[in-house]
């Protein structure tokens, strides 16, 4: 069996704070990480391997700092990292992102399982996992939570609804994006990030290895333009109320709710 | 792709520094300088820029090619499940009428289901001029490919302008696979909707960067032009419309093409009440600041005495003191209540991009300098387990004297 899991490298936007004087980003010292939802994939697909005997490639779109993410994953312990790294995939929205991810599956051995992480944590569009099944023709199961079994040629699944879950069974091969609750992704070894950072090999593969028409990727070949960005304007904070004690603010608290008509 | 300093009119302001979400511009020799490996091309620094000293060649004025003129309407997916038509609908309904009106086209709901002919009425009487129905037995439960062939058959036969789709766990499954087949744009989770007055697109505005930084994004030259929203971001119509006059047009669907890979064997319900966080009216939400499952004991104690729910920050759910279904916030629910309390809650950017639309927003936090006081009506710095007690008091007394009177 073969599992190709695509992840993305992000910001940790969690650590990202808005500087209050000038209502912009500070982004010193903000770290990139393995998406969330991606490193629960990688988890997914290594339970995979050593349960059924499989290879995991892991594959990612990105600038070539995203090298470090692939090999977080490589001391992880998968099999084979391939990153798709060129000027020419720049800017790319999910339609194209998608496009290059499928247009690289074509160029590599069959799979029989894709995993992608629900959403990225700094565009959280959970679009691109779909839209790959879609350029792949593959069927999709999306908002995993929980795999219930596996045979070479199919899989159940739970996939996750706002109020419980519906179980699902899919053919392979099969797109399935997953959500963190679905596992505890493991820690790298000590040996496995020492043979990823000096011994193991990362591919990159710029857009002469994907199969996609070149007018097709990237900023041209993306559908939607975004044509402006901007920081949410900052509201003008509110009162503070005054008091001796706990008693007293809560006093005044439901007095100011009570003349909005809340109480 | 890239972006252009133009050194003559840049004069080091640093303006675009602080603009670029992604670290890729400094100043060097008096000039800004752009580094291309990190430059994602999101031309955040072109719009920012005072000068006008930067340009993005590639972003050419571009006008709608002829074909996009053959898309006419705007449509809403009319999302049911076991028959009922989702309350996301109806809010898509309420913005699609108001982007209708300013094109001057029908607005219409496309009805996937089976046996489902009878909910029509209730999709004109919230604003819809015609609905699209394709009634099948493969469409009876949601499955991503049976969903996906009968809206871009509907699609394709009658080509609707704008297509708006509700961020469900089920919109998000079928509206990409959607776009993705019509070789079109999707707008995931917008907050704001609208139609430029020159050029008539639709402006589609969301979050990006985590909440951090706000996008407005058009999709140019590909029809439909498509956006998911999520619950509770947009309003229903306030009256109900006549609904005398709505068309209902039945859609034969083609069902020789469809290849169902997936089998749904069963729908399991979450065990407990169901959260109804979108449609509440007042919301108390406990954070980090609780220190401890059992607070959440006093913040449902708060809730009932006004009336409302029990909602919570990303921290309280990590920690596993309430179930997801709770949460509030970039990856949880948006909600838009009349009131708001924040509880122990410091108000990181993802919290506050799921209740910044409250109507009147109370933070009660320790800590003085927490940025939910930013953001709140009224602040009490202090400790929630001694404030809360004392409000939940306080608002039974008062409730107490409005009975006797």
């Amino acid at each position: 069996m073969r599992i190709l899991v695509c992840i993305k490298q992000v910001p940790d936007t969690n650590e990202v704070k808005i500087d209050p004087k000038t209502n912009t980003l500070m982004r010193e010292g903000v770290p990139s990480i393995i998406n969330h939802d991606d490193k629960a994939a990688i988890e997914a697909a290594l339970a995979i391997k050593e349960s059924h005997d499989a290879e995991v490639i892991v594959m990612t779109m990105g600038p070539p700092q995203a090298d470090y993410a692939l090999r977080e994953a490589l001391a992880m312990g998968v099999d084979r990292v391939i990153l798709l790294s060129s000027r020419a995939f720049a800017g790319a929205d999910t339609w194209a992102t998608s496009l290059t991810l499928a247009g690289a599956i074509r160029n590599m051995p069959a799979v029989d399982l894709i995993f992608c992480g629900r959403q990225a944590i700094d565009g959280d569009t959970a679009q691109v996992g779909p839209e790959l099944a879609e350029h792949l023709d593959l069927p999709q199961v999306t908002y995993v939570q929980k795999i219930k079994s596996l045979s070479h040629n199919s899989i159940v699944v739970e996939r996750g609804l706002e109020h419980g879950y519906e179980i699902v069974e899919s053919s392979l091969p099969v797109v399935l994006t997953t959500v963190k609750e679905l596992n505890v992704p493991r820690y790298p070894s000590m040996r496995g990030i020492v043979d990823a950072f000096d011994c193991n090999e990362v591919e990159v593969w710029n857009e002469k290895k994907v199969t996609v028409p070149v007018d097709q990727l990237g900023l041209d070949g993306s559908p939607t333009k975004v044509i402006r960005t901007f920081t949410p304007p900052a509201k003008s904070p509110g009162k503070v109320l005054e008091g001796i004690n706990a008693r007293e603010k809560a006093q005044r608290l439901a007095l100011h709710l009570q003349q909005k008509n809340l109480i | 792709m890239s972006i252009v300093i133009l050194n003559d009119k840049c004069t080091a302001c640093g303006t675009c520094v602080d603009s670029c979400p992604f670290g890729a511009i400094d100043l060097q020799n008096e000039a800004a300088r752009i580094n291309d490996n990190i430059c994602t091309g999101c031309n955040a620094c072109v719009s920012a820029c005072a000068f006008e000293a930067i340009i993005n060649p590639e972003t050419k004025e571009e006008k709608p090619e002829a074909q996009t003129a053959v898309y006419h309407g705007v449509w809403v997916f009319a999302e049911q499940r076991e028959g009922h038509i989702m309350n996301i609908a109806l809010e898509l309904l309420g913005e699609g009428r108001k982007l209708a009106d300013d094109l001057g086209v029908p607005l219409s709901a496309l009805l996937l289901g089976h046996q489902i002919e009878n909910k029509t009425e209730q999709l004109f009487s919230q604003g819809a001029d015609s609905v699209y129905v394709l009634d099948n037995e493969l469409l009876k439960e949601y499955r991503t490919e049976s969903y996906a062939a009968a809206f871009v058959q509907a699609v394709k036969t009658y080509r609707p302008d704008i297509v708006l789709i509700g961020a469900t766990n089920i919109g998000r499954d079928l509206a990409p696979r959607v776009a993705c087949r019509l070789h079109t744009g999707l707008t995931a989770d917008c907050t704001e909707l609208a139609i430029d007055p020159e050029i008539k697109l639709l402006m589609q505005t969301r979050p990006a960067f985590g909440g951090n930084i706000m996008a407005t994004i058009t999709c140019p030259n590909h029809r439909p032009q498509m956006a998911t929203v999520r619950p509770g971001v947009m309003k229903k119509l306030q009256q109900p419309a006549d609904s005398s006059k709505g068309k209902k047009i039945l859609v034969p669907f083609d069902t020789s093409k469809v290849n169902i890979r997936t089998t749904v064997r069963e729908i399991v319900q979450a065990a407990g009440k169901i959260v109804n966080l979108e449609e509440a009216q007042i919301i108390v939400s406990g954070g980090r600041g609780l220190g401890q499952k059992e607070g959440f004991a006093l913040i449902e104690e708060a809730a009932v005495a006004l009336g409302g729910v029990v909602g919570a920050s990303r921290a309280a759910v990590d920690a596993g003191w309430i179930p997801h279904s709770h949460q509030v916030g970039q990856t949880g629910k948006t909600v838009s209540p009349k009131l708001y309390i924040a509880c122990g809650i410091s108000g990181a950017i993802q919290h506050q991009a799921g209740m910044s639309k409250s109507g009147t927003i109370v933070a009660i936090n320790k800590n003085p300098d927490a940025p939910i006081f930013q953001l709140a009506d009224f602040g009490v710095v202090g400790d929630l387990y001694q404030v809360l007690p004392a409000l939940i008091e306080e608002i039974r007394a008062l409730q107490n004297l409005a009975h006797q009177a």
